[in-house]
């Protein structure tokens, strides 16, 4: 240990909260270490200040720690370590990759175990791009190496200010992270630039020219989404929902199906099986857009819900700056959080510790300021080299009791761009995805035609008037025109809303097809039909929901999918206009 | 020679403090009174303040009642010698049996490394079709029965228990009632079970903070099983409701600031850290979870089976002694139903549907409005599905359930009215 690094003791223990006294300058939010009897070094971060007194909040936990062990101050704000062959990786929350941990510490995770995030070994193939003596700021890049189908840019270090000259460049050729591949000085002090950079995870990295509105939209194969609820690239959306409804499906859905780069998987505080399904799959699982395989454009964030608490709240962090990191590469990037309800707990139960004054359902007064920064790190942005990236998020939020009216989602849902609300009634009724269509909205642009859009969500409104008279009147006090425009919003609902995400052809239903489908649908919304009766209307319905459902199981122009759409014009054709 | 305090300076609910040095967050002491000797463990350090919880209650801790530390946190034996054991709430033997000493591990230990996880793959027949056919159950799976007193949701453990293939099996009584404690064993007893079986029992008579060390001594005992011995382990928990009330109780004590009706923010993390200990292991045995969470006043967006809801993978919803098909879910059941039986994911989805669509009816029904030709079949379908699928007592393979699913459709339906798709229909609807 050297003696320059202050040091401490701990005074108290609260949970995972450690006091210390401290006698030298220590910084808020740095890293320490509180040093056990058994010689384990517990990971921690200062939160707060009292006079010579420190709050830790330690990423372990905490028994056997005594009133007087010493501790460790480390000088440096909670980081992450950026650079090749994060792509593919599973992390704890700080960062530190779970299969190595298992490697050395077998079936149980072992407290006050870290590892080196990146292979130290691994050689990359360098390219440079930048020439000696240009002029460099922050985050411009100097170079690549590749790193699946993409160019990892070697950037210039985030943490770097004003203007550096570059004064060398490795030429080309294989290193490993730690190699230094330039130099760059400024007014006579000249530092080296590796491959691997490390950035504090609390602050986003803002080396772009300028945030832009999101427009083009993030297709992500789910119908309900794109056509109705829309994304864009570089916005924000939650799912928030009762448990059961189907954040998690969803949110495995997009991370296979979406039209983006690199997909950020943040598994915060839910259950460990379900991270073990794309752990396991997605190495095996073929990505239709890269021909590689879906592992190749992820990253894991693992913090699961038996894992220390503080290092879930660090782990949304994590994420999002790795997130921040892809996306100063000119990439499309998807972060998906499960769930950001975990995270928010996590804080409440700090806040608590600290006995700080509670907010609503004792959630911190800050949560909504911490909720928004969060969502704030989205974003679409121009780069200095004139390219665009974007972070688009998505987070689940899992509301106690499944009441929207707490926190977590009433926070979130002021700072997002789009909210798909899931619902019980319909995941009970297994009409999934469960979004409902009612309550749902969003504020990006969807790809159908806004007019069209209108006409079928005019029709889902309407049909669910009908749907709450008959409940009153009785459907043989209901007039057989109102009963067919019942009959065709639920029919939007079998053959639109609902996908099954479990097939293999239904679950994927790209841009071209959504619309092609939707046109369809507008057909049937807009046609008058004439029944005799309601029987003869219902099971028309049902007959025509039999073809419909069958064209969206049939491969995209495949012959059995022809065949279906003729079926369908033939059975509108012969219904009496 | 550990020493020995003898000022106790606070007690407040079950709770202590006292004035030591050189005491370790979580250690364990004993306390003793006139009462007799209670384990406590520590929960906070101040300084020279220790506070304590007390399983046995401080009911008689007089403050200058003796404080002993044991210089060790809470550790079960995990040896083969636990097999046909029963050991009340605190870990002492409960039958006449010796106390156990070898190969002393902590309970409470730390999570399995996710990576060292596998996507579970094999099903627990029960011969519920409620359960094989709807929500099936898997191994490694952790599940709790939603249900209200009354309900004989221990009988329905109990019977998955008996019938579920497994290697072993450990019992964790919370607030058992004696004579439930009774059935258990008989009934392992009457199936020859209980030489494969653990027991921690704690009873509704115990002093009920005494309930929280269970969860951690019957997973304790698991893993132990799991990892090596490479068993498959069936852990039974009931009723977790209660060890959700004693950390109310002691976080109350503590000044803890409540998040939801008296319960502490960190319910959630407190119930994940002993659910998530069901697992598969790769080239080890399994851990699988059955608890009974009571829902005080019925009510399923209560604190303890919400954040229970959040943490389990499904839930069987046991009302008027049948589980209903709303509610109850498994989330694991696609893991395995695709390789059950082709057609077991549409007679599934379609009677579900078609169940909840004889629900509405009903409501029409109870109303008074004229019931058209297709509220007929669904009433007709309704009932058909209740005796059939829902009632406790039948008790059939999966196989044969399928089979009676598409009779029953095909009784009350035209193929075209199900919505299942018309590939699965050629191969299954029932010839006439
Ligand atoms: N799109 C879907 N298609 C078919 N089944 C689904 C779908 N979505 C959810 N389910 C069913 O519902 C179960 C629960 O879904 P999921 O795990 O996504 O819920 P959740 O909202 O994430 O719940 P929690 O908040 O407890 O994590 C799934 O295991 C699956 O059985
Ligand atoms: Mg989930």
């Amino acid at each position: 240990m050297s003696e320059t690094k202050p040091t401490g003791k701990v005074t108290g223990i609260n949970g995972n909260m450690v006091s210390v006294v401290f006698s030298q300058r220590v910084i808020q939010n740095e890293v320490a270490y509180v040093l056990t009897g058994d010689n384990e070094r517990l990971k921690s971060e200062l939160i707060r200040v009292r006079g010579h007194e420190a709050d830790l909040q330690v990423f372990e936990n905490t028994s056997g720690v005594k009133v007087g062990d010493p501790v460790e101050f480390s000088g440096e704000l909670l980081s992450v370590e950026l650079g090749p062959g994060l792509l593919t990786q599973v992390y704890d929350g700080l960062q530190n990759p779970l299969p190595e941990l298992a490697k050395q510490a077998g079936y149980f995770l072992k407290r006050g175990l870290y590892v080196y995030p990146l292979d130290r070994e691994r050689k990359w193939e360098f390219t440079p791009s930048a020439e000696v003596g240009q002029i460099l700021s922050a985050g411009h890049s100097l170079g690549s190496v590749p790193e699946g189908i993409f160019k990892h840019q070697i950037m210039l270090p985030f943490a770097w200010n004003g203007e550096w000259k570059l004064t060398w460049i490795a030429e080309a050729g294989e290193y490993n992270i730690d190699k230094v591949v330039a130099k760059a000085s400024q007014g006579g002090q000249e530092r080296e630039v590796r491959m691997v950079q490390t950035w504090p995870v609390k602050i986003p990295i803002s080396a772009y020219l300028e945030k832009l509105l999101p427009a083009e939209p993030l297709v992500t194969q789910t119908r309900l989404i794109d056509t109705f609820f829309p994304v864009a690239k570089g916005g924000t959306f939650c799912t928030p929902g009762p448990f059961g409804a189907g954040k998690t499906v969803l949110q495995h859905s997009l991370s296979q199906r979406s039209e983006v780069d690199i997909v950020i998987v943040a598994a915060c505080g839910e259950r460990a099986g379900e991270v073990v399904e794309i752990l396991r799959e997605f190495p095996h699982l073929d990505d239709p857009r890269t021909g590689r395989k879906l592992i190749d454009r992820t990253i894991i964030i693992c913090n699961t819900s038996s894992m220390p608490v503080a290092a879930r709240e660090a782990s949304i962090y994590t994420s999002v700056t790795l997130a921040e990191y892809y996306r100063q590469m000119g990439l499309h990037v998807l972060l998906l959080a499960d769930s950001t309800s975990r995270w928010a707990q996590a804080l409440r139960e700090v806040s608590g510790r600290l006995e700080e004054i509670p907010g609503e359902e004792a959630f911190p007064a800050y949560l909504e300021s911490l909720v928004a920064g969060f969502y704030e790190r989205a974003g679409l942005v121009r780069l200095p080299d004139g390219s665009q990236g974007s972070i688009t998020i998505c987070g689940a939020v899992s509301p106690a009791g499944g009441n929207f009216e707490e926190p977590v989602t009433q926070s979130t849902l002021k700072v997002v761009g789009s909210f798909l609300a899931l619902s019980r009634d319909r995941a009970n009724a297994r009409r999934y995805p469960a979004i409902h269509p009612l309550e749902s909205w969003s504020k990006y642009k969807s790809i159908v035609p806004e007019e069209q859009l209108r006409k079928a969500r005019k029709m889902l409104r309407e049909g669910d008037e009908v749907n709450q008279m008959m409940k009153v009147v009785g459907e043989e006090g209901t007039p057989i025109s109102d009963f067919v425009v019942y009959l065709k919003s639920e029919f939007i609902d079998a053959v639109y809303l609902q996908q099954n995400t479990f097939d293999e052809v239904d679950s994927s239903c790209d841009a071209e097809r959504q619309r092609l489908v939707f046109g369809k649908l507008l057909t049937v919304l807009e046609k008058n039909f004439s029944f005799n009766d309601k029987d003869e209307a219902r099971s028309y319905f049902q007959r025509l929901r039999q073809n419909f459902i069958d064209w969206n199981y049939a491969p995209w122009q495949s012959d059995e999918f022809i065949k279906c759409e003729k079926r369908i014009d033939q059975a509108l054709q012969k219904a009496q206009g | 020679m550990r020493k020995i305090y003898h000022r106790i300076i606070q007690i407040s609910g079950n709770v202590i403090t006292i004035e030591a040095d050189n005491v370790a967050n979580g250690e364990l002491a004993e306390v003793r009174s006139e009462r007799g000797i209670s384990l406590a463990q520590v929960i906070r350090l101040q300084g020279k303040r220790v506070s304590l919880q007390v399983f046995a209650g401080s009911r008689g801790i007089a403050t200058d009642s003796e404080v002993r530390f044991l210089g060790r946190p809470m550790r079960l034996s995990g040896s083969e010698a636990l097999l046909g054991r029963i050991f009340t709430g605190n870990g002492s033997p409960r039958d006449n049996g010796a106390a156990l000493s070898d190969n002393m591990i902590d309970i409470g230990g730390p999570s399995v490394n996710p990576a060292n996880r596998i996507i579970p793959r094999n099903m627990i027949r029960t011969g519920l079709p409620m359960i094989d056919v709807f929500n099936t159950l898997v191994e490694s799976q952790k599940l709790p029965i939603f249900s209200v007193a009354g309900e004989p949701y221990n009988e329905l453990l109990a019977r998955i228990a008996m019938q579920a293939e497994v290697d072993i099996i450990v019992l964790g009584g919370m607030g058992l009632k004696y004579d439930d404690y009774l059935f258990f064993r008989n009934t392992l007893d009457a199936h020859g079970a209980l030489s494969r079986a653990v027991m921690f029992v704690h009873t509704a008579s115990d002093p009920i903070v005494e309930c929280l060390l269970v969860p951690d001594l019957a997973l304790a005992a698991a893993e132990y099983f799991a990892t090596e011995h490479n068993k498959r382990v069936l852990v039974l928990l009931s009723d977790m409701t209660n060890f959700c009330d004693s950390l109310k109780e002691i976080a109350i004590t503590m000044e803890q600031i409540p998040s939801n009706r008296g319960y502490p923010g960190d319910l959630y993390s407190q119930l994940a850290a002993r659910y998530e200990k069901a697992v598969d292991f790769e080239n080890a045995g399994s851990i699988t979870i059955l608890a009974v969470t009571t829902m005080p006043g019925d009510d399923v967006t209560h604190p303890v089976p919400d954040n229970t809801g959040y943490i389990t993978e499904g839930q069987f919803y046991l009302v008027n002694g049948r589980i209903e098909p709303f509610g109850s879910l498994s989330r694991l059941k696609q893991q395995v139903n695709d390789s059950t039986r082709a057609d077991h994911r549409s007679v599934m989805d379609t009677m579900i549907r078609l169940y909840a669509e004889f629900k509405e009816t009903l409501e029409k029904q109870s109303m008074g409005f004229r019931m058209s030709e297709w509220d007929r079949k669904l009433l007709k379908y309704g009932a058909l599905f209740e005796t059939r699928m829902m009632d406790l007592s039948v008790n059939i393979p999966l196989e044969e359930a399928l089979d009676l699913g598409w009779k029953t459709l095909a009784e009350c339906f035209e193929p075209e009215d199900t919505g299942v798709n018309t590939q699965t229909l050629q191969e299954f609807w029932p010839k006439k």
